[in-house]
Order: structure tokens, then sequence, then C-alpha cells
């Protein structure tokens, strides 16, 4: 898939009607994560309730198309999900845009994040696409500095 | 001669469709330059400077003819006031550590602009920082003109040193560096000029403007990336310390001290890009070959059409000034409701080649209120053909982003 045929068929959408955009009350977790060459600038909060479910996912911030539409992508998938969950399907999801994971059972279990795959063969993207699932990687992981 | 029968020179442009509009990142090579480069390393590469053989003393002479060329190139009054760098960046580390670290005390002031590159802010940042001196910014007007009253005004008797980018990597603007270098010297300042912009566009002559210290790279025109320039004035060069130590820099060691060698050398430690100098030797050979009359004629058509092509589209955003010629071959702009990345991506699917980003001038992103931009530089060497390709292209983004027009 072509950069132009990416933005159309899957970036487009959650870039210009984002679901999980917005501020969210009362969040268990909150972190910024910035790509200082782009400009990307996000604020991801999580609702983790007690047993470690994900209750809730929302993004703020400014950035490109990709970087936007990946957190949106994100944030959709990950509600329900335990942390454990959510980490191994950052993991997955890293992995794929980086080239390491190529597996298509593995890649299929991304759901839709799947459909960001050819980011992989757009280096110049590869921070933009990663960069909301690097920052929910920090927040289940507790390194929130 | 035409920009194509210029463009026959650059291997880069033969056999692909790529259209190169990044310029003011970096320029592109012609084979003379590449050539020159390579063939001090097939018939002159020994160590200069320092062997008793003659390949040695042909590398010294080829590197010190250079450095010949590189004086009368900016109007210095001598080659030993040419130091030859790695890039700007840093002689304007050397300038700042060097001239800086000795000269500011709490209190003093150093004046730049919010236009500068990171080049020439991180390193009086820091200076200042371990020296007390106060880091003063001179604001432009909404075109990105600093007017007198700006620099009336922030140039004052606590001002030690005045730090200005002639061109601005953004705007495109060039700043008035000979009113502002006058100011400076009449409060007793010095003034140290950020030429990487200028110097590929326009003639400059540092004893003309009187600027103390001039820095510029040779990658931005035509040169080899790795070699760059300091110009300073003699009489200060002399009385600063080096800034990097070690080979070649010396004229005696004991176990305890050591004294610095002559003038330029003092300031060149280590094995030096003698290679590199001689590709930028003949990049400058080239450059007075095509003629700044050339440059500049073809700079401003281009330009031109670019402004109109973009005010057509209807949903660009120009920053800079409102004439062509005052752009020094650069257009900063954004697309209504796309980010700047995702404009040069779409345009690099159609093999258009832009910057995108914040420049390395973040605090000017932060002053003209945008994250990042995207900013599309020309040069000679660059068609009309390229720049109607470029504009088709940037007609077509707003629909790939799900706009429909």
């Amino acid at each position: 898939m072509d950069i132009k045929q990416l933005y159309r068929e899957i970036v487009n959408e959650h870039n210009l009607n984002p679901e999980h955009k917005g501020k969210m009350e009362d969040p268990t977790i909150v972190l910024r994560g910035v790509n200082p060459s782009c400009g990307d600038d996000i604020t991801l909060s999580l609702k983790v309730s007690d047993k470690g479910i994900i209750e809730d996912a929302m993004f703020e911030g400014s950035g490109c198309a990709i970087s936007q539409a990946s957190v949106d992508i994100m944030a959709g998938q990950i509600v329900g999900m335990t942390k454990e969950e959510a980490l191994k399907m950052a993991s997955t999801f890293m992995g794929m845009i980086k080239g390491e994971v190529t597996d298509e059972e593995e890649i299929e279990s991304l759901d839709e994040a799947a459909a960001l795959r050819d980011v992989a063969h757009m280096p110049a993207r590869v921070k933009c696409a990663v960069l909301g699932w690097h920052t929910m990687e920090k927040m289940l992981n507790g390194d929130n500095d | 001669m035409t920009a194509e029968d210029f463009r026959q020179d650059f291997p880069i442009f033969q056999g692909n469709d790529y259209v190169y509009f990044d310029n003011a990142a970096t320029s592109q090579r012609p084979l003379q330059v590449i050539d020159a480069v390579s063939d001090f390393y097939k018939r002159s590469n020994a160590n200069p400077l320092r062997g008793l053989y003659d390949w040695s003393v042909d590398a010294t002479d080829r590197y010190e003819h250079a450095r010949k060329v590189v004086a009368s190139f900016i109007g210095a009054a001598s080659e030993t006031e040419i130091v030859f760098t790695r890039n700007t960046t840093e002689s304007m580390n050397l300038v700042a550590y060097s001239y800086g670290m000795a000269n500011l005390r709490a209190g003093d002031e150093v004046v730049i602009t919010v236009m500068e590159h990171h080049s020439n802010i991180l390193p009086w940042q820091s200076v200042c920082n371990k020296t007390g001196a106060k880091l003063v910014f001179m604001e432009p007007d909404e075109e990105g003109y600093i007017s007198r009253e700006e620099y009336e005004s922030k140039i004052t008797e606590r001002t030690r040193i005045v730090s200005v980018g002639h061109v601005s990597n953004v705007m495109g603007v060039t700043n008035p560096v000979k009113e502002i270098a006058a100011l400076a010297h009449k409060v007793g300042a010095v003034m140290v000029v950020d030429g990487a912009q200028a110097a590929p566009h326009m003639k400059v002559d540092v004893r003309d403007i009187d600027a103390d210290f001039y820095a510029f790279s040779g990658h931005k025109l035509m040169g080899p990336m790795g070699i760059g320039v300091l110009y300073g004035k003699e009489k200060l060069l002399d009385k600063m310390d080096p800034f990097l130590t070690g080979g070649e820099m010396i004229e005696y060691v004991t176990r305890d001290s050591a004294t610095w060698a002559e003038l330029p050398h003092k300031f060149e430690a280590g094995t030096v890009n003698a290679a590199d100098a001689v590709g930028l030797e003949e990049a400058i050979h080239y450059f007075e070959k095509v003629g700044f009359d050339f440059i500049r004629e073809r700079e401003i058509a281009l330009t031109s059409r670019i402004m109109e092509g973009m005010k057509a589209n209807g949903h660009v955003k120009l920053y800079g000034p409102e004439d062509p010629a005052d752009h020094c071959g650069i257009v900063t702009f954004v697309i209504d409701g796309v980010h700047p990345h995702d404009t040069a991506s779409i345009l690099n699917e159609d093999h258009i080649c832009i910057r995108a980003g914040h420049h390395c001038a973040q605090p000017l992103m932060q002053f003209i209120g945008a994250g990042s931009t995207a900013r599309a530089s020309v040069y000679f060497y660059n068609t009309e053909e390229e720049v109607e390709r470029f504009l088709k292209s940037l007609d077509g983004v707003r629909k790939v982003m799900g706009y429909g027009y």
C-alpha cells in the first residue's frame, strides 16, 4: 500500500474524526509523549481499574495524521484489555512497525492496528506511528517520568 | 548557460525524476567537486602540515591554497583569518567558547534574534549560563524583518556580543547585518554573523559588513559535507585560546604546558579535512562560474512562481516576506488542516523532496505560533517544470488527506 492509499483507507478517518480524542474525567494515569523532531505532542490518559483492566483511554494534543490515527486506533482497541494484554499488543505493534514482527498470525492479532503495517516501509514515519503505543507502554510499566 | 545546462554537471539529477527542493538544508554537488575530492585522495593523500616528503607537501599546498580561495571568496584581509571547521555549528561553538567564555561576565548581554538556527542559540545559552551573562532576543515583524528600532533598543552598553544570522533559514529574509554591526561596534560589542544561509546566495564581503566573525558551511554551497569556515579578525583570533587542543595546533609542548601554533593552525587541532577543503575550493570556482546574478535571477523567478501558485491554491499559509525577492529561495508554508510531515510524505510519493519540521529553529516556531512548518527551498539549478510539478502535487495534498479538494 502506498502512502496516499494508507491515508485514504485508514488514517484519514481517525485523523479527521477521532473517537478517543478529548479530555478524560478522573484518569488514573496521564503521560505526555513527544516526538521532538516532528512536533508530535500528545497526552494520553488511561483509566485502569484496581483489577488492572483498562476501562477507558483518551488522548489530547496535536501531531501528524499518522501519529493521531495510530493513537486513536490504539485507544479504541485497548479498552477492556488487561494491562498485560495491552503491553503485549504494544510490543507486537512496535515490532511490526520496526519490521521485526512479520508473522501473519501475530500481525492479525493487532486487528485494526494491523492496517498500519505498511508504515514499516516508511522509515521517516516510524516514530509517528509508535508515539502513542510507546507512551502507553511507559505508563503501564509505571515509567511515568 | 541555462539551469538545464548546469544540471548536466550534477550526477544526482541524472536518470531519475526527483525534484529536489531542500536546498536550504544542503545543496547538491557538481561532478567537478566530487572529482576534486576524489583527486586529492588519488594524487595527494598524505597527512598535511607535518610531512617532510613530497606527498605531504603537496597535500599541504592544496589545503592552504583552498584557504586562500576561501579568503578571497568572502573578502578577508588575509588567509590567516580563515579557520577550517566541520560546519557552521562548529564555527559558532568555537566563537562562543573561545571568545564568549573569556570575555563575558555576569551582567553582560549577548544579543541574538528569535529567528536563529539552534546553532546560533544553544552555544550562547550554554556560555551565558556558565558566565552569568544574559541572552537577549531581537524580534522581527510578521514578515520577518528586524526593524532599526528593534536593534537599537536591544543593543545597549551592556551588550558584549551580537550574533545574527545573515539569512533566516525559515523566513528567508536577509538581516541588515552591516547596520547591526555598526551599532554593535558603537557600543563596544563584537559582531558575529551566521552566514550558513547567505553564503550560497549572495556575495559576502566580511570587511564591508565589518563582521568580527563570520561562519558558513561548505555543503550548502555545493561543497562537501564536513567542511566549514570560521572567519575571524586577526586581532581577535590572536588573543583567543584554542577551542580544541591536541595534534598539529601547538608550537611547543612540555609535560606541564604548551604554547600555541600561529593562526589559523591554533584552531585546527588534529588531522585536518584537507580533501574536503579542496572540494570546497572547487565549489567556489564552480560558484563563480555560475555567478551571483544568475543565482539570484533564478531564485527570484522560481520563488515568485511558487508563491503565486501557493496563493492560487487557497489553502496555503505562507511565511516570510511578501516580496519573493526577499526569500533567498526559501518558501516556508503550511497547508490548512494538514500536518507538515504528512505534506512532505505525500510529496515524497510524487518524488518531490521538501523539508518539514521545526527547521532547528524552535524559538521562531513558537514566535510565529506554528509547531512545525513545511519548507521548499530552490537553487539556481531548479527549473520551472519542477516548480509546476511541485505545485500540482501540493494541490492534491488536501484531497489525499480526506478534505475532498
